[in-house]
Formats: C-alpha cells, sequence, structure tokens
C-alpha cells in the first residue's frame, strides 16, 4: 500500500512536469499540442542512448532540455499561420507532427521497447518505513517536488508569471499593451516542451522507452489537464496528484479495470465540475 | 491633417459588416463623446480602432502613420489605448501586476505607478488584491490605468460608466478631464449623456455604422430636437 502510494507520488509529479506546458498553453492560446507525447517518448530514448552513467543521464537531460526548447518553439511557429481558425485544425496540425515524429523514432530506434537504467547508485533500493522501494523512484518525488515548486512560485510569484496568467485571461488585453501575443507563446510552449521532454528523460527508468508511450502519457497528460481546468497551474499539480493516485492504487486494487478507474475519475469531475478542479470562467474564454 | 484621421472604414465580423464606409476626424488634444442606439456600431469602431476586429478596408491614420491591418500589440505602441466595454481587467493577476505589465511597454511620459496610484489612490489600498476579488468600480479605475500606463496618444473608452455607481462616474469624469489636460486625445463611447455632455468637446452620433451627426457639446445640448430623433431620448 506504501510503495503503491509513493508510485502515485512519483507519477503524480512526473505528470505534472508533462502536462503543465499543455495546459498552459491549452488555456492561454486555444493550442491543444497533440505532439506532446512525442516530446516525452524523445526525451526517453534520449536517455535509453545516453543513460547508464551520472554524465551520461545528465546529458540526455541536457539534450531533452535544449531539444524541447527548439522543438516548443517550432511548434509554436507552425501553428501561428493557423492563428484564426478553430483550435481544431491546430489540434490536427499537432496530430500529425505526433506521427511523423513518432515514425521518425521507430525508424531510429526500432520497435523493441528499450529499457533505461537509473544513474549508478539510485538503481538500487531504500527501506522506506520497513517496505523496500527503489531509490531512484524517491529522488523523482523530490526532484518533482522541487521542479513543480519552482514552476508554481514563477507563474504564481513572478513578473514573467503574471504576463503569463494575463495571457490565459484575456490575450486581446496583453496585446493592447503593446505586447506581443506570438513571443509570449513561443515561450511557454519552448518552456512547456522543454519540460515535457526533460519528463521524458525522468520518466524513462520507470517506462522505459518503446513505441506508442508517447500516446500512452498524452492521453494521461490531457486527463490531468482536463480534471485539473485550462491553464491553471494550481489545477495541473492537483489533477497530477490525484491521477498519479487513482492511477497506480486502481492498478493495485483492480488490476482488470484500472484504466476504466482513470477515466470514471476523468468522467466524475467533468459531470461535478465542467470547467475542472481549478478552471475558472474567466480562463476558459471563449473569444 | 488632423491627428486621427479614418477614412472609409468597413469592418465587421464573420457573421456580418458592421461599419459601412466610416470617417472620423479627431484633433488632438479633443474629447469626442460618441452616442448612438445600441446595436448601430459604436463598440465595434473602438475595437476596430485597437486592432481587435480586423479592417476590411479604409483607412486608420494616426498622426499620418496608417494602422489599419497592424497588430493590435503594434497600434498599441503607436499610442492607442483601450478601456473596453466590461472592463476585462485579469481576474487572476493582482493590481500591483497590472500596474507593472501595463508600464512594461510605456511609451515613456507623465503617467508612471506613482502618478497614476496618486489619481487612482483606491488601488493603492488593494495593490495586493487579485483583480478578481475588486468591485465593479475599482476594476474600472484599473482598467483606466492599465491604459493610462502606456502613455498613450489616443484613449478609447467603451462605456466606462456601464452598471457604476454615480460617485465613481464622477471620478470617471475627473480621470477624463485630466487626461485632456495632459493633451491625451479621447473616444469616449457612452450611454450616460451626463458623463458624457461633462467631458466631451465634441458630440458624434452612429447611425448603421456610419458617423451621421456632428457637433460642439454645447450645440449639440441647444439642440434636444437632434438628439431625440438619433438618440430616441429628450
Amino acid at each position: 500500500m506504501l510503495v503503491s502510494v509513493l508510485n502515485g507520488f512519483a507519477i503524480g509529479f512526473l505528470l505534472f512536469i508533462l502536462a503543465v506546458g499543455l495546459s498552459i498553453v491549452f488555456g492561454m492560446m486555444d493550442v491543444l499540442n497533440l505532439a506532446h507525447g512525442a516530446l516525452f517518448l524523445g526525451g526517453a530514448y534520449l536517455g535509453a542512448t545516453f543513460a547508464g552513467s551520472w554524465g551520461g543521464f545528465l546529458a540526455a537531460l541536457g539534450l531533452a532540455a535544449v531539444g524541447g526548447l527548439a522543438a516548443g518553439a517550432l511548434l509554436s511557429l507552425m501553428t501561428e499561420p493557423l492563428r484564426r481558425r478553430s483550435h481544431l485544425d491546430q489540434a490536427l496540425l499537432t496530430l500529425g507532427v505526433a506521427f511523423v515524429v513518432a515514425e521518425l523514432l521507430i525508424i531510429a530506434f526500432g520497435d523493441d521497447p528499450l529499457s533505461v537504467s537509473a544513474p549508478p547508485a539510485l538503481d538500487g533500493s531504500v527501506s522506506v518505513l520497513g517496505a523496500t522501494y527503489p531509490a531512484y523512484r524517491l529522488v523523482l518525488i523530490g526532484v518533482g517536488a522541487v521542479l513543480a515548486l519552482a514552476v508554481y512560485l514563477v507563474v504564481e510569484r513572478t513578473r514573467v508569471g503574471a504576463l503569463v496568467r494575463a495571457t490565459v485571461a484575456d490575450r486581446e488585453m496583453v496585446a493592447t499593451l503593446g505586447i506581443d501575443n506570438r513571443l509570449v507563446k513561443a515561450a511557454v510552449f519552448a518552456v512547456g516542451s522543454l519540460l515535457a521532454a526533460t519528463a521524458g528523460v525522468l520518466g524513462g527508468p520507470i517506462y522505459g522507452a518503446r513505441p506508442g508511450l508517447d500516446a500512452t502519457v498524452l492521453i494521461l497528460a490531457l486527463v490531468v489537464v482536463v480534471i485539473g481546468g485550462l491553464g491553471s497551474v494550481r489545477g495541473a499539480l492537483v489533477g497530477a496528484l490525484v491521477i498519479g493516485q487513482v492511477d497506480t492504487l486502481g492498478r493495485v486494487l483492480l488490476p482488470e479495470l484500472a484504466s476504466f478507474v482513470l477515466f470514471a475519475a476523468l468522467a466524475l469531475v467533468l459531470v461535478l465540475r465542467p470547467r475542472g478542479l481549478f478552471g475558472s470562467p474567466a480562463s476558459v474564454s471563449t473569444r | 491633417m488632423s491627428f486621427l484621421e479614418v477614412s472609409g472604414l468597413v469592418s465587421g465580423y464573420d457573421r456580418g459588416t458592421v461599419l459601412h464606409g466610416l470617417d472620423l476626424d479627431l484633433d488632438a488634444g479633443a474629447v469626442l463623446g460618441l452616442l448612438g442606439r445600441n446595436g448601430v456600431g459604436k463598440s465595434t469602431l473602438i475595437m476596430t480602432l485597437a486592432g481587435l476586429v480586423p479592417v476590411s478596408s479604409g483607412s486608420i491614420r494616426l498622426h499620418d502613420v496608417e494602422l489599419a491591418g497592424k497588430r493590435p500589440d503594434q497600434i498599441a505602441r503607436a499610442g492607442v489605448a483601450l478601456v473596453p466595454q466590461g472592463r476585462r481587467v485579469w481576474a487572476t493577476v493582482t493590481v500591483a501586476e497590472h500596474l507593472a505589465l501595463s508600464s512594461s511597454r510605456s511609451r515613456g511620459g507623465t503617467w508612471t505607478v506613482d502618478s497614476v496610484l496618486d489619481l487612482l489612490p483606491r488601488l493603492a489600498e488593494r495593490r495586493r488584491h487579485y483583480a478578481g476579488q475588486l468591485s465593479g468600480g475599482e476594476q474600472q479605475m484599473l482598467a483606466v490605468a492599465r491604459a493610462l500606463l502606456t502613455n498613450p496618444r489616443l484613449v478609447l473608452l467603451d462605456e466606462p460608466s456601464d452598471g457604476l455607481a454615480p460617485a465613481i462616474v464622477d471620478q470617471i469624469a475627473g480621470v477624463v478631464t485630466t487626461m485632456r489636460a495632459e493633451g491625451v486625445t479621447v473616444v469616449l463611447v457612452e450611454q450616460d449623456l451626463h458623463l458624457a455632455f461633462g467631458v466631451a468637446d465634441e458630440i458624434a452620433v452612429m447611425e448603421k455604422g456610419a458617423l451621421v451627426h456632428r457637433a460642439p457639446t454645447a450645440q449639440f445640448r441647444r439642440d434636444p430636437d437632434t438628439a431625440h430623433r438619433l438618440l430616441g431620448v429628450a
């Protein structure tokens, strides 16, 4: 039970790192980036290629960060000509990108699942309140919590964060101050993609790297975004932690119904709070 | 050459054209009260001038610089500020953050966070509050402060008195008068005739997407027949 709860936290924080960029970009610019899962998988393959030593693991993280930034900026640029079209058109474009990236990754790494080893000294187990638990996952919980806190503080407490919140709330009014929305979008897209690719490296030792993982994590991230509410960092954090627990507890208690439990939780939230737990009417602009 | 020259302006939304070749000239430093019945296109004109509704044809020249077809952020940097209908402050952003963001691309000039807070002291007391926690009147003050902090040459106000108490409306009148004293040009869309007559140098009336009447405020007030015919009021 304790192991399951800890697993829930490890996966929850990982999901937050993955989902927060997706949520803010969608809440801010109506761009649903369906290539977000492909960024995660790209990070996972970087981990599979380089991890094994600390140097390799950190190199994978660094490459994922740089690659994520560049990919995010590129995706932002690609969706720009569709700015006046519906968000379905934009989602279709990113879905196409996701398919292309998935195929390229299969060409590069093959069909077989690859395992990603945890960095040395973290590949063993430690004792937590009498239960043995993988050391890497414990560290992941810590790193995830620190990253989550950092993202939260930046968005909620800084000037740059105020610009992000203002753009989520009403981007036209931001533009009337002389601030170019496209730069805000590109920056958030880039940082969100950096976090997604980094999450792929960090999650490697848990999920490995395999074709189809991109779709699996994309759906988890979408569930997190819907449960938490669009464009809300707090919502993404709570949604991710809830989904982390629901998913792992579901697998332990109701193994046959695990994926059903996940979507039952989603349906329940949608019935009770259609805008998500932290979605305010203002942040879901229909404009 | 006028400060603002709008000619043959056609604009609107997907569901139809609203402005049908509107012409408007405005001298620097003037306050124009823009009146008209509901649905004649007053807000569409304001939103088109701010770049938030696309121009189909025609021109908008500010100090001989063409603004038609420019993005809203470019128009803002050219010196146009908007106080929109419904205020549209950012509920999840604090008052202090509103002021900081608004002055971040300021053109430089009279209006600083300190001078705006002197003019609107209520906002100073509410600095740490989120805009979503403010009263309607405070939100309107914040929307005005946001516009002023860009140090604009032209301010577009769309029904600033909407739903507010008379004391707040008086305060808005005071702010518009201060803007005028600082040489800012103002276009004020207003249903509250008392406010419009109190601050405007000139009154213009719109009908079916075009200007149909224009007169100095004092002359317009002496002509109740025209006011009644165009606005349906005494």
